[in-house]
């Protein structure tokens, strides 16, 4: 009989511990945090996570999609020219339009940063007025300036005796506007960033680095940029993979052409996949962005990490 | 009180006759009792073209007791194409799809065969031609019935009075409305020259070398009637041949007559030219005169759409057809069917032609000469000799005879255009040839 009490208390107290284990695991703040997130994780479990591994799953059957090839999409992809000249073309359009945006958003957010507190609000908001509309829409106005026939561009400078400029029928001019409009159109996002980090300076900085006698140049150079170096590193990681990623405005304005020379990764994709309806293939083409841009966030983030340390 | 006994006949009868009517229920004819049938057809550009076909599967549910669901999917930006690469991956969609020209032949192993239809509907309509043979069927098997919605033929759309003042060449007389043509002298010589007299005049022909359908069509037309293919019906490389060579030249001299910037053209750009008033033609079915006839009368009244110049191995002209193809997976293939072929009868055709303005074409011999095309105008009878009617042309598509999912990656790619452009552009012939022989080596996996 006492043997019975004595186990029936040993159950009592295990079930007890285990309760204030898991009320103890709820109390938690990172138990509760994750429960929030957690519909969310599901949601990009499923909307993110499964396509992903569909098309990586996709990118190792051959073009029926009846047989498992492993790497061979990719070692067929190696030996094509036009998959060179994607790569090729890529790696222009993104690096090159990430520099331009991150120049001209700088230089736009000096600007809109000495403009006074209470005219400020109106330049920001004109200024994002491109990141806001739909790229596929304001791509469609381009497209109409640039139109082959009847571009008002080429109306515009025909005063001036110059022209017609072949915006889209040349691969140079095709590049190049495919760029331009890139740049239109992300350039306000690293302004709205860097004006943020710009306001975050300290004043006092300035203060002390003008009582040292630092000029223009030096200010920015050594209070200025160090100060921003982590939101630098992390718009430009963010605009890099938007922009290597980036599907309407080529689609829109060139499809391409003229030649293949203007397709980026997800353009060819599209042609190779969908129209050629070799899907297998455009899953590979696709998927030959993610080491690249994975190389280039570990970089970044990581430096950002240490920067962080440091701090 | 009387207690009546059930003797055991009377028990097996009424389990029998119980048994009989729980297992026929479900098939006594009720509002929908045929079950449910999905359908994505395409979104045709003319409005309310969509009425008819509506109007024709209502009438068809109504009678067979089916519920019927019709969705319209624009071409806009693929997203046709879209909607087929999602519902043939997800094995799950309509039970009726709208096909273009490839997309049979891409999802061959999920389309349900249809030669039994076939068979009745070609003996009432007449026969196919023969690229809606290479497009729609596969070792013997009918992979979905000829759709006269959205089949056209990309021929040229031509300025009467321009061709007249700067070429000399009477089109009406060529091709009269509502007999024979008389287009023995229409051969590619006549029209490089008449492109040539066009351009001279300011009103150079508008055709695109871009990598979008129209582009593409045109060029394959063209290659073809110089015998040209990249690759021949067996799958064999036939890039560096005389004929791909002839046809390249050709092509060199005609794009010179051209506006500059025709190889950033796309399936609109041949249209703003026409109803612009730019050119003295395009190759376009008749979409680019019905927006003319819309925004432009004074140029509408002018264009006449006619049959393709000869070349040394015939006259050939881009058709483009779609297919309605049933899925594998489709639940309800029995009343597809029947729809189908009430969707095929003359009638229904007739009635989707009209409501097109003439535009859709009819796949089948006996139906090219409907009553909408003598009348349709200004200037009456333009769309006369638009269906082909005495099948003085070779109906094609450009890529082909390629084997089918070869074809469409050389066609998808437009590796014609880019030779005709890298050759025009200074390439020498044989690096052209070398690259393109490259391509099609590659569009060859399997």
């Amino acid at each position: 009989m006492a043997d019975v009490v004595v186990q029936q208390g040993t159950v009592a107290r295990t079930a007890t511990r285990r309760r204030s284990g898991l009320q103890k695991a709820l109390k938690r703040k990172s138990t509760a945090a994750f429960l929030m997130t957690l519909p969310l994780i599901l949601l990009i479990a499923c909307l993110v996570l499964y396509p992903a591994l569909y098309s990586v799953h996709l990118a190792t059957l051959n073009k029926s999609m009846a047989r498992f090839v492993g790497f061979g999409n990719f070692e067929f992809l190696f030996k094509r020219d036009t998959f060179w000249l994607v790569v090729r073309q890529s790696c222009i359009f993104a690096i090159s339009a990430v520099i331009l945006k991150a120049l001209i958003g700088f230089i736009v957010a000096h600007f809109v940063h000495n403009v006074p507190a209470n005219k400020q609000r109106k330049w920001r908001g004109m200024l994002l007025v491109p990141w806001v509309i739909p790229p596929a829409m304001s791509t469609l106005a381009w497209l109409w300036l640039f139109d082959p026939s009847y571009s008002a561009f080429n109306y515009t400078l025909s005063f001036f005796g110059i022209g017609p400029i072949p915006w889209t029928g040349d691969a140079m001019w095709a590049r190049f506007s495919v760029i331009l409009v890139n740049v239109w159109y992300g350039a306000p996002f690293f302004m709205i960033m860097y004006l943020a980090a710009l306001k975050s300076v300290p004043e006092q900085l300035y203060e002390a680095a003008a009582i040292d006698g630092a000029n223009w140049w030096q200010r920015i150079w050594y209070v200025t940029l160090p100060m921003m170096r982590n939101i630098i590193a992390i718009t430009t990681l963010f605009s890099l993979i938007v922009t290597f990623a980036n599907f309407d405005i080529v689609r829109i304005l060139t499809a391409g052409g003229p030649l293949d020379h203007t397709h980026i990764f997800a353009t060819w994709a599209f042609r190779v996949g969908i129209e050629g309806s070799d899907i297998p293939l455009g899953a590979s083409v696709s998927l030959f962005m993610v080491p690249i841009l994975a190389v280039a966030a570990v970089f970044i983030l990581r430096d950002v990490n240490k920067r962080g340390n440091e701090a | 009180m009387s207690r009546k006994k059930l003797s055991r006949r009377q028990f097996v009868t009424a389990t029998a006759l119980s048994s009989a009517a729980l297992i026929t229920a479900p098939y006594v004819r009720g509002a929908y009792a045929a079950g449910k049938l999905s359908m994505g057809f395409w979104d045709h550009w003319v409005p309310n073209a969509n009425n008819a076909s509506t109007q024709l599967v209502n009438e068809w549910a109504a009678k067979e007791k089916v519920e019927v669901q019709i969705d319209y999917i624009t071409s806009q930006g693929n997203k046709n194409l879209l909607t087929i690469a999602a519902e043939a991956q997800a094995k799950s969609g309509h039970d009726i799809f709208s096909m273009p020209t490839w997309w049979c032949h891409a999802n061959s192993e999920q389309m349900e065969s249809v030669n039994d239809i076939m068979g009745p509907i070609i003996a009432e309509n007449g026969e196919v031609n023969g690229t809606v043979k290479y497009l729609g069927m596969a070792d013997g098997k009918w992979m979905g019935v000829p759709a006269c919605v959205g089949s056209q033929i990309k021929g040229p759309c031509t300025r009467i009075d321009l061709m007249k003042k700067h070429a000399g060449i009477d089109v009406q007389e060529m091709y009269p409305a509502g007999s024979q043509p008389k287009a023995d002298n229409w051969t590619l010589d006549t029209f490089l020259k008449a492109a040539e007299a066009c351009h001279k005049g300011g009103v150079p022909f508008g055709i695109g070398l871009g990598e979008t359908t129209d582009s593409v069509d045109t060029c394959g037309a063209i290659f073809q009637s110089f015998g040209a293919s990249l690759v021949d019906a067996k799958g064999n490389l036939t890039v560096k041949t005389d004929a791909v060579r002839q046809a390249l030249d050709y092509y060199k001299k005609l794009i010179s007559f051209l506006p500059p910037d025709v190889a950033a053209w796309d399936d609109a750009s041949n249209n703003k030219w026409l109803v612009a008033g730019k050119g003295a033609m395009i190759m376009n079915p008749p979409s680019a005169w019905a927006v003319a006839k819309r925004d432009a009368p004074q140029v509408a009244e002018q264009c006449w759409t006619h049959g393709f110049p000869a070349g040394p191995k015939g006259r050939f002209a881009p058709f483009l057809p779609y297919f309605w193809s049933i899925w594998s997976f489709s639940k309800n293939k029995e009343a597809a069917k029947s729809l189908l072929v009430h969707l095929s009868k003359p009638a229904s055709i007739e009635k989707m032609v009209v409501a097109s303005g003439g535009y859709d074409l009819p796949a089948f011999e006996k139906l090219t000469t409907l009553k909408v095309w003598q009348e349709e105008g200004p200037p009456k009878g333009t769309l006369y000799h638009y269906p082909n009617p005495y099948n003085h042309q070779t109906l094609s598509i450009a890529t082909s005879p390629a084997p089918p999912k070869v074809a469409q990656q050389i066609y998808a790619q437009a590796t014609l255009t880019k030779m005709c452009l890298r050759y025009h552009q200074g390439e020498a012939m044989e690096k052209t040839l070398a690259w393109a022989e490259g391509e099609c080596e590659g569009f060859m996996r399997t």
